[in-house]
Formats: structure tokens, sequence, C-alpha cells
């Protein structure tokens, strides 16, 4: 096998590699790559979102184009974190900063760019170290370090007003700062914009809240004697002052490592059309840091053009494939502001036709350039419906309507629907991720059956997501008929192919009692799955009761000790008071234990009940043991409380006893188990002081001794009304319905899936027609179902009696300090 | 700090099938995993994440699940699938009965 070297495992390095593998390089390259950055792949075009969103890294969605795991897969060995010093040529190795050396048959260069700093005083606290406050815009790094320090501060400025410090501005804005965008030059993102488009653009950034300076060059920092910044100096706009500046004032090519190991370099290192250095045959280049014909890019999309012709050149799938530049055809989210750009900006001969369209008030602006009746620019400014039909004529070179104003306007120009039928195969859909209509299509045909599926297969969409609707339009088109939701999305767990009903049945008929013997029967290889035990669990409790055969391990850490775990690897515990209601001797010995145990805190909760915060593992039995009372279930995906109102017994407006009534629930349903947690109140009257309309299920007493029964409330991430199921006569009818739709929650609704999903999506009418009216028969059997489950109801905290497991207690987090709950 | 070389841990049993434990060694943390597949694992005891308790997780064959935000690790290496990091992995094995991990 050949050894193949990939220097940088940025955008361009990865998607390389992406690209011989799936010509088959896996069988022909031992792989390595080197990456500077700490961590696998990842679409650097998201960090602009990332940035607005304030989000924390690991949990950004799709940020992490290519996690760990990829490379193991595809055996690749990736140094993360590693830089690569030295390339020897001639000896076919690379030096590292690790101290490592590398042998080659043949390397690829895809180091990128770095963001340039322009000569300012005060940018630099030392040689290699910007002036805290100040920040380029280029790494994973640069962004979670601006958020952080972003927290409290009250003004910015971006220095240059391009694509990238646009988007910053944005960001910081999202972080409540006020930003000012200093720019040198006329216009606005002049990269890309003419001065006509770049006015209309600050028109609508400013719309936003920016302050913009253009034509306006800064000249230096100023900053405190301790080093932080306090504003920028600019020559014609006096100065700003600031708590953070952002310099976006261009990129460049880092192509240090080429020079110095004897590389022909200009701006880029110098690449043929098969992107290989003009000095070395073995030697690619490609990405940011190659220079093509004398060109070198900034935008993603013609890495990936470059990326496929490499692959094909470097695994014979093609020797004759040849790259012959691109032609730049972006489109862009920039700073919520929609841009498209093509080609020329600005008519360069005189006989160059030139359309213009120009709306400020709507920040609408649009030109076509066209050459001997062909489209060689066009710019479209916040409103981009046209850019499908355009960037085909722009690729394509396809002869123009004889009415040139029909590029721009509906008239006869299919509309975007349409339009993606109309498309071309060739034409790139999403730019960021470099996915053709064709490639949409494919994996389509492929077998890939809903939007979502293509979206994650071929990463369509997944950048700065402005083609979503069109990828979608395509899509369904290509669809047409047997177009599908996700099926997975209807699964119970992820590693067992069958929705609840089904998993119920198969589970009853082989009788599967325990979440080892489902694994074993009806996932994929018999494999069990971690993220998929806790569902099982619950469900197969729900089903057995009694002959369920528990295994602990299959229990989330809250169940295992039955309480909530907390951020710093302590449990709160919450003892149960029925309805809200306690005695002085629960307060006294309630008290006594959280001194005995030095808790260090006590908390009345939402829940009309005493949580106590920061009780250490080992303490729990202790602790159970000596508050002697059933525990509230604070922690598990069960029936949690009853709220309740102090009803007829001493409230003037009372019509029902709310507060027995809702113990005595309380009582008869404590501990549950459920898909979700059921959490429930009583209220005396329709004044609601129990809140029972936000609840899973809500009681409330009416005039004339009735009740009313409502279900599917909810006042947490989602705030909803409950729906009223009925109105009865009786405590004990309440007692009995609530139970029955309980059941049949339980029974049917989704892992997860919280009443207030559950009802709408089975609609009320229909549960009352099964739970109230009984029209399918089955009232009978769910009430003996719940009975079942209530007669195996055990108090989980009897176990300080007995340990379930040998060190069930025993601390998790040896002897260190981690970030502790602060103690009031 | 704990220095490099072989250091037993104790009874096998007390880490019950499919759950994992945690033991200090000096001021080094290991969690043991114990899949119930068979097989035994040894990885940083805390999460890089936010320092959760990974010995609290639940695990399959292949991995652990962080109870804090469910950030998923490789047993057999300490590599995340789900974000950036990783933890670090020590051999580890039974001798007749006892625990035994090396640093
Ligand atoms: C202690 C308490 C806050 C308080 O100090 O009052 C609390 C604490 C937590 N809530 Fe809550 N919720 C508490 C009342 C509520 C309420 C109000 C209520 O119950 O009347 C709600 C709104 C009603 C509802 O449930 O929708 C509420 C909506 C949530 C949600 C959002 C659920 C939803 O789907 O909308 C979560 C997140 C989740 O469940 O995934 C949550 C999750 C949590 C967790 C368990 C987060 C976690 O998984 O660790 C918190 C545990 C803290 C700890 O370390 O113990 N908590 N939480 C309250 C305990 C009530 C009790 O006695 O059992
Ligand atoms: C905030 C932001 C937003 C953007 N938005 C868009 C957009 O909307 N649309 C668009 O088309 N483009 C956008 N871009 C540009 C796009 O991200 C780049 O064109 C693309 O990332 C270039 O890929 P690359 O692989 O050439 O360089 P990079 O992605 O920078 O990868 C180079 C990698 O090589 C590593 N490296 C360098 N030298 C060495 C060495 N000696 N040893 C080891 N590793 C090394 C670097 O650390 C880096 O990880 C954006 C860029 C940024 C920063
Ligand atoms: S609101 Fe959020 S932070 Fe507060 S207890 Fe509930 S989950 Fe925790
Ligand atoms: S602490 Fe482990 S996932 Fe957050």
């Amino acid at each position: 096998m050949r050894k193949l070297v990939v220097v940088g495992n940025g955008m361009a390095g990865a998607r390389t590699v992406e690209e011989i593998l799936a010509r088959g390089g896996g069988e022909m390259f031992r792989i390595t790559m080197f990456g500077d950055e700490p961590h696998g792949n990842y679409n650097r075009i998201l960090l602009s979102e990332l940035l607005a969103r304030g989000a924390d890294p690991d949990e950004q969605e799709d940020l992490f184009l290519n996690p760990w795991e990829w490379y193991r897969e595809n055996g690749i060995t990736l140094h993360a974190g590693v830089r690569v010093v030295r390339i020897d040529p001639f000896a076919h190795r690379v030096y590292a900063d690790d101290g490592s050396i590398t042998r080659y048959d043949q390397l690829v260069l895809a180091t990128g760019s770095r963001p340039f700093f322009p000569p300012m005083e005060g940018i630099w606290a030392d040689d290699k170290t910007l002036t805290p406050g100040v920040f380029g815009f280029r790494t994973l790094r640069d962004t979670t370090a601006m958020m952080r320090y972003a927290g409290g501060k009250q003004r910015a400025a971006v220095i240059g007003g391009g694509l990238l410090g646009l988007e910053a501005g944005r960001g910081l804005q999202a972080h409540g700062l006020d930003v000012h965008v200093v720019h040198s030059a006329e216009g606005l993102m002049n990269q890309q914009l003419d001065a006509q488009a770049g006015r209309v653009l600050r028109h609508s950034l400013e719309q936003l809240g920016f302050t913009v300076h253009t034509g306006t060059r800064t000249t230096a920092i100023r900053r405190t004697t301790g080093g932080a910044v306090t504003g920028v100096v600019t020559a014609d706009a006096g100065t700003l002052d600031v708590d953070m500046v952002v310099i976006a004032t261009g990129i460049r090519p880092n192509i240090g490592l080429a020079m110095v190991s004897g590389l022909e370099t200009q701006r880029g290192i110098v690449v043929d059309d098969q992107l290989r250095s003009v000095d070395d045959d073995d030697i690619y280049a490609v990405g940011e840091c190659a220079q093509h014909r004398g060109k070198v890019y900034g935008l993603v999309a013609p890495l990936w053009e470059q990326a496929a012709v490499l692959a094909d050149h470097i695994t014979g799938a093609d020797p004759l494939a040849a790259y012959h530049g691109s032609q730049l055809a972006t489109k862009l989210k920039v700073a919520g502001v929609d841009v498209a750009a093509m080609g020329l900006k600005e008519p360069e001969r005189p006989d160059d036709e030139f359309v213009q369209f120009s709306e400020p008030r709507r920040g609408v602006y649009q030109t076509v350039i066209i050459r001997d009746g062909i489209l060689v620019g066009a710019t479209l400014l916040g409103d981009v419906s046209k850019v499908a039909a355009l960037t085909q004529a722009f690729d394509r070179r396809v002869p123009l309507p004889e009415e040139r104003v029909k590029l721009l306007f509906d008239i006869g120009v299919p509309p975007p629907e349409v339009g993606a039928e109309e498309l071309d195969d060739q034409a790139q859909v999403c730019n960021c991720n470099g996915v053709s209509k064709g490639q949409l299509v494919a994996c389509v045909t492929g077998g890939q059956r809903s939007v979502g599926g293509v979206m994650a297969a071929t990463r369509a969409g997944k950048g700065c997501g402005s083609c979503k609707g069109l990828v979608s339009d395509i899509v369904t088109a290509a669809l047409g008929a047997d177009l599908q939701a996700d099926p997975a999305e209807g699964y119970y767990v992820p590693c067992i192919p069958m929705d609840k009903p089904q998993l119920m049945a198969e589970i009853r008929r082989c009788g599967l009692r325990s979440p080892s013997a489902v694994f074993t029967a009806l996932a994929q290889e018999g494999a069990e799955h971690a993220g998929s035990k806790m569902a099982l669990a619950s469900l197969l409790k729900m089903m057995w009761g009694e002959q369920y055969i528990d295994e602990r391990d299959a229990r989330f850490i809250n169940d295992r000790v039955h309480a909530n775990i907390q951020r710093d690897g302590t449990f709160s515990v919450v003892p149960q008071m029925a309805g809200g209601v306690t005695s002085a001797a629960q307060l006294r010995r309630i008290a006594d234990v959280a001194e005995r145990y030095n808790v260090p805190l006590i908390k009345l909760t939402g829940g009309q009940r005493i949580d106590l915060l920061g009780v250490r593992k080992e303490d729990l039995p202790g602790v159970w043991a000596d508050l002697d009372m059933p525990s509230g279930h604070a922690y598990g995906k069960s029936f949690r409380t009853v709220k309740t109102c102090v009803g007829t017994d001493f409230c003037r407006f009372g019509l029902g006893d709310s507060t027995r009534l809702g113990i005595d629930i309380e009582q008869r349903y404590h501990g549950l188990e459920s898909p979700a947690k059921m959490k429930l109140a009583v209220s005396g009257c329709p004044r609601n002081c129990a809140e029972s309309y936000v609840k899973d299920v809500g009681v409330v007493a009416v005039e004339g001794g009735r009740w009313e029964i409502y279900v599917g409330g909810a006042a947490g991430a989602t705030v909803r009304k409950g729906d009223l199921l009925t109105t009865v006569d009786s405590r004990d009818e309440v007692l009995t319905l609530a139970g029955r739709f309980m059941q049949y929650y339980r029974e049917n609704a989704r892992w997860l899936e919280r009443s207030y999903d559950f009802v709408p999506r089975i609609g009320v009418a229909e549960l009352q027609a099964i739970v109230v009216q009984d029209r399918d028969g089955i009232a009978g059997r769910l009430d003996e179902a719940m009975q079942h489950s209530l007669d195996a109801y055990r108090d989980p905290w009897q176990e300080h009696l007995q340990p379930a497991t040998e060190g069930q207690f025993r601390d998790a987090l040896p002897l260190i300090a981690l970030p502790k709950v602060p103690v009031r | 700090m704990t220095g490099a070389g072989l250091y037993r841990l104790g009874r096998m049993d007390q880490i019950p099938v499919g759950e994992g434990r945690a033991f200090a060694v000096g001021d080094e943390q290991v969690a043991v995993f114990r899949p119930r597949g068979g097989g035994l694992h040894a990885l940083q005891a805390i999460c890089p994440h936010r320092g959760g308790p990974l010995a609290d997780g639940l695990i399959d064959a292949g991995q652990v699940v962080c109870p804090l935000h469910n950030h998923a690790f490789r047993l057999a290496d300490g590599h995340c699938t789900t974000g950036e990091w990783s933890v670090r992995a020590f051999p580890v094995a039974e001798d007749n009965g006892e625990v035994v991990v090396r640093f």
C-alpha cells in the first residue's frame, strides 16, 4: 500500500480524503493526517452561527463534519494538535513539531489560511499573542474565546466590513454588544459587491442596529496599562470606546511550510491542473493554500471541485481529470442578509450589457451583466429567489432570454419550486458543502426516502442553511409519491426497528422479561445499546409489573440510587409530601437530617415539597433511613407530584376538597413509571390556584360537587392549556379516569413524549371515546393493567435496608474538587 | 503523581456486571467497567465535558454514556463519539479474581 500523508485537517484536507476513499482509496493508501487544531474536522462556516447562538461547540448540531469515529472507521491515523514544520521532498518525509518523522509516497498540503493582521499599534501583547480583547476569526478556538470574553461587555468594534467581519459583528450583537463596523473601503463587502450594493447592504445592516463607518482606516488600538482593550483610534471617525475588537481585514494562505521546503509559492502554493505542486509530482496542494492559474480562492465551493479532481487523479479513477479553475458563484447569508454573487460585479467593457434593479427601502438590489448574450456576472442582495436559475445560466453559459429583465423578474421565468425540477443536474445546490442537484437525486434513487435522510447523507443544507428550501424542493420532487418521514423517528428505541405497539407485541409474543433478553432477541446483531436501556427498562416494568426481571445496569443512575444526579455528582433528595401537605414532625425530621448530613441547600420546590440538594451518594441510605419518609420520585421518568390548593376546608371559595383528593391521587399512583414525567394538580375551584390547567392531568372542582378533568397541559419548556377530558360527579370517578388515562398514555406514548405532545397527537375527542365512553371496550383492561402496576409498587428508598448491588452507593467521583453547588 | 506500574484495585466482584465503579489510585482516578458481554475496561473517571462521573454512566459492549449530558466514550480507547475530546484509557485485566490496572 502507498503511504498518503495529508497536512491540514480542515475542510479541504478532510474533503479530499473523503473523495479519495469514495474512489476505493482505502485499499490503495495507508492514510495519515496532521492537523494543527486539536479536533476532528469541523465545518468552519458554522463558526458564525456558533458565535451567534452562543452555543456549546459540542452541542452545536453538525459542527463536527468528521468525528473521531470517522477517522477510526476508515483506518486513518490522525495526529490532531500536531503541526508539520518541514517537508523533505527528496527523502519523502515530513517533520512535525512533536518530533515525529513520517514517510510518504504522496503528500497533500491543505493548510488553508490564517487571518491577516495589518500593522497597527496596540494589536499585539507580545510577538505571538494578541492584546487581550483583540480577536481574529478563523478557528473554533477563536470563536469560543470571543464568546467567553463577550460576557458582560458593552461595545465591540469589528475592523473590516467583509463577509467575516459582518458575520462576527452579527454574532457579537447576539451576545448583546452594540457593534461598530469600521471598514477602510467605501463599500461593504467590496470583494463581492459593487458600490451601490454596498450602500444597500449598509442600510439593511443599520436597520439591524449596526453602526457602520466606511472609508475609515483604523490606526491604533487603545488599551489600559493592564493591557486590555479600551478603544480603537480611526483616521477619520475619531476614537471609538469599545471593550473588544475583532480584526477581519482579510486572510493569508498558509504557505510558510511549502516555502521553507523549497516549493514554488507566490500568493499560494503554485499548482498545475492536477493540483500538483509545479516542482514535485508527489506533492499536491488543495484549498485556500493553493494557487491555480494565478487564482487563490477564499470560499468553500472551489475546494470541492479541487478535491474531486485531486482524488480522480491520485487514485487513477480518472487519470485525465483536470481542474480548470472555478467560476465563483456564491450564495451566503451575511449577518442575516441574503447575498448571492457570481462572476463580474461590474461591467468591464463598453458593450457589456448591465441590468440593474434597486429597492433600498426593502434592502433589495439586483444586477446582471451580459456579454455577447452570455451571463458573465450577477449580484443579488436581499432577494435571491432567482439565484438557482441565474447560477445555472452562469455555469452553463446558456443563451439568455432576449428580454434581459426576465432574468430578474417572474415574467415567464419559472418560479423557484418549478425551478427545482428545471434545474440542471450539475447545478450546485448547497454551496457550503458542495452538493449538486444530481447528487441529491442520486441519493434518493440510492434509497433515501426522506428529506432529513438525504440532508444527513449528503450534508446538503448543513452549512449556512440558506439552501434548505431548495434542497427539500428537489428531494420532494425526486421522491414524487413515495416521500416518507424518517422511519427511525417512529422507533421506540433507536436500536430496534419497531414502533411501540409492534415492540410490545413482540415482547409479549416471545415473553421477554428483561432488557438484555429484548436486546438479544430483537436488536440488530443482538447487541445491547446503552442509549436504549432506560426506555426498555421502563417499558418492561410497565408491561410485566411483578414478573419484570430487573437489571440494575439498564437503569439510569437516578433510578439506580433513587435520587437526581447534579452537576457535581452529588444528588438531590425529595421526600414525598402528598398534595404538598406536611407536618411539624416531618419538618423536624427533615431539619435534623439536613444538619446531620450537612446538606448544602434546602429548597421549596415548584412541586410543593422540600428538596435537599447536594447530598453525597454514600449518605443517601442514611438520609432515607433517618427521614423515614417515602420517596418523592423527583428523579425518574415517572409519576411525580400532585399539587393541591387548600380547597373547601379553609378557602372561602372552595367547591371541593381538593387537598384530600390530591393526597389520595398521589398516594395511589406515586412512583408509577411512565414514558415521561407525569405531574398532576387538583384545584378547589376554577381560580385554579394549583395550576391544574397546565398539568399532565389537572383536576378542578366546579359548582354542584362536580370535577373537571384536564389532560395534556404544560407549563415548562412548552406552555399549553390542558384539554377538558370530561366532567364527573364524584371523586372516585376522578381517581378511576385519571388512572385510566395515565395507563393509556403509558401504553401508547413514545419514550419521553410528554402528555402535552401525546394528547394533541391522539386528539382529545379520540381520548374521550376510548377513556370515557369506552368505545373500544378496553376500559376494563386498562384499569386492570394499572392496578397490576400499582400492586407491584415498592418504595425504592427501602433499599437502604439492603443495597441492591455491591457499591450501589459508592462515590463515583473520588476525592477531587469539582464545581460544587454553592452553599447558601 | 502516581508512578507508572501495576495497581491492584481489589476484588472483581466489587463491580456488578453491566456497570462501572470508580477507584482512586494515588491522585489518578479510574472508572472500571464490566460489560455484560464480558471484557473489562478502565477509563479516566471524570468526563472531560463538565466533570461528570463516568462510572455512573450507562454502558453497552462498546461505550459509556456520561450521566450528565450524554456524551459517549468508547470503552476500548476513550475516544468521544459525540464531541471532540476523549478520555484516557488504561490497560486493565482480571488476575485471579482481582482487578489489575496499569498506568
Ligand atoms: C427542584 C425543581 C426546581 C425547584 O427548585 O423548584 C426542579 C428541578 C429540576 N427539573 Fe424541573 N424542577 C421542578 C419543577 C418543575 C416544574 C414545576 C412543577 O413541577 O410544578 C416544571 C414545569 C412543569 C413541567 O414538568 O412541565 C419543570 C419542568 C422541567 C423540565 C421541562 C419539562 C418539559 O418537557 O417541559 C425539565 C427538563 C426535562 O424534564 O427534560 C426539568 C428538569 C429538572 C431537573 C430534574 C433537571 C435534571 O434532569 O437534573 C432539575 C433537577 C435539579 C436537581 O438537581 O434536583 N424540569 N420542573 C422542581 C421540583 C419539583 C418537584 O418537587 O418534583
Ligand atoms: C467564520 C467563517 C465563516 C465562513 N463562511 C463561509 C461561507 O459562508 N461560505 C463559504 O464558502 N466559505 C466560508 N468561509 C471560508 C471557508 O471556511 C474556507 O474557505 C475553508 O474553510 C477553507 O478550507 P481549507 O481546508 O483550505 O482551510 P482550513 O479549513 O482553514 O483548514 C486548514 C487546516 O490546516 C491546518 N494547518 C495549517 N498549517 C498546518 C501545518 N503546518 N500542520 C498541520 N496542520 C496545519 C489548520 O490548522 C487548519 O485546521 C468561512 C470562514 C470562516 C472563518
Ligand atoms: S429550571 Fe432548569 S436550572 Fe432550574 S431546576 Fe429546572 S432544569 Fe434546573
Ligand atoms: S459532563 Fe459528561 S457529558 Fe457533560
